[in-house]
């Protein structure tokens, strides 16, 4: 079964259905979606800019990773229930989407990124700020992190503007 | 001048007119907008829920309020522009969609809850900026704040489901 096959059977299901025509179903997940998207993302910022040394100097920098890495994952979880719920209701305009598909890979680096900031810290909190070159790692990893996390919302908004010839 | 004669204006507006007709410059504009306002309702947040006394407790009300609400007002003069740059395209259009309206009655409430919480509510705080659990005014600050924008997003997402946009 290729991706197109599967987007028309899915798109016939009867939960698929259900959300196509319960007009109030998409809106409300969307908005739930971007509500979950404003914590993950206003969190990725606070850490990244803060291993920049942009904001909060005058706290060390496992102060702000123990606070806001850990908002990341639960938070993601819902990012996926809703984001699946979205998928369902219009498996065509977001599977075959190559805004989707770009979000998807984007995704996919951006949690590994978070993955690779955040387990060394388990071991040791201060362990960005062990050595100069700990330093610059933790800025080249914040740097990749921030244009990775702002690339998934602008390639999240274009779904909506890229058209999926449903043939 | 009146209301709908400037939103004609801005309709007509070499502004208003390229983010209309250009096919993608609404998507780009869109985007940058998403990105402020769930930057603005993020950052917010994390005040809302210090003042609720749930999060951030070993920190200071003031010093966190130093160190976000800066990074917040960055955010939020980006979506008002962004904002002000959507708008101009269908103004008239906007100005007649009631989720648009309430969006914009729900910004002057939040803005409002704002200027009283810094002029009235934080009057004494160095008696309650340390302590895990601040009194009830500043409680009832931050839930509110939490609460109307929430109801921010969800207007501007009901917006473009009830606007054939061109």
């Amino acid at each position: 079964m290729n991706l197109h096959a599967f987007a028309e059977w899915l798109s016939q299901t009867p939960l698929s259905l259900t959300i196509q025509n319960v007009s109030w179903i998409i809106p409300t997940v969307q908005t739930i979606h971007i509500l979950s998207i404003a914590i993950v993302i206003s969190s990725v910022f606070m850490v990244d800019l803060r291993l920049l040394g942009v904001i909060g100097r005058s706290q060390p920098t496992a102060a702000y990773t123990s606070r806001f890495l850990t908002w990341i994952w639960p938070t993601l979880v819902v990012l996926a229930l809703t984001g699946s719920i979205l998928i369902i209701g219009e498996p065509s305009r977001s599977l075959e989407n190559p805004a989707f598909q770009t979000k998807m890979v984007l995704l996919i680096l951006a949690m590994i990124t978070t993955a690779v900031l955040q387990r060394p810290t388990f071991k040791d909190p201060a362990y960005w700020e062990l050595t100069t070159g700990h330093k610059i790692s933790a800025g080249v990893l914040a740097v990749l992190s921030l244009c990775l996390w702002v690339g998934i919302v602008f390639a999240g908004r274009w779904i909506a503007y890229m058209n999926v010839d449903s043939a | 001048m009146d209301l709908q004669a400037l939103f004609q204006w801005l309709y007509d507006s070499p502004v208003g007119t390229a983010v209309r007709e250009s096919g993608s410059l609404f998507p780009w504009i869109e985007s940058v907008h998403v990105l402020s306002i769930t930057l603005v309702v993020g950052s917010i947040s994390i005040v809302d829920l210090r003042l609720l006394g749930l999060t951030s407790k070993s920190r200071a009300v003031s010093r966190l309020t130093g160190e976000v609400l800066p990074f917040t007002w960055t955010a939020f003069i980006l979506a008002a522009i962004t904002g002000g740059l959507l708008f101009s395209s269908n103004a008239v259009k906007y100005s007649h969609n009631s989720f648009f309206l309430a969006k914009m009655a729900l910004l002057v409430v939040a803005f409002l809850n704002m200027v009283v919480f810094h002029v009235i509510t934080s009057r004494g705080i160095e008696h309650w900026d340390e302590s895990p659990h601040p009194p009830l005014r500043a409680r009832l600050a931050g839930g509110l704040s939490l609460l109307l924008w929430i109801a921010v997003i969800t207007c501007g997402r009901w917006i473009g489901f009830t606007m054939s946009a061109f």
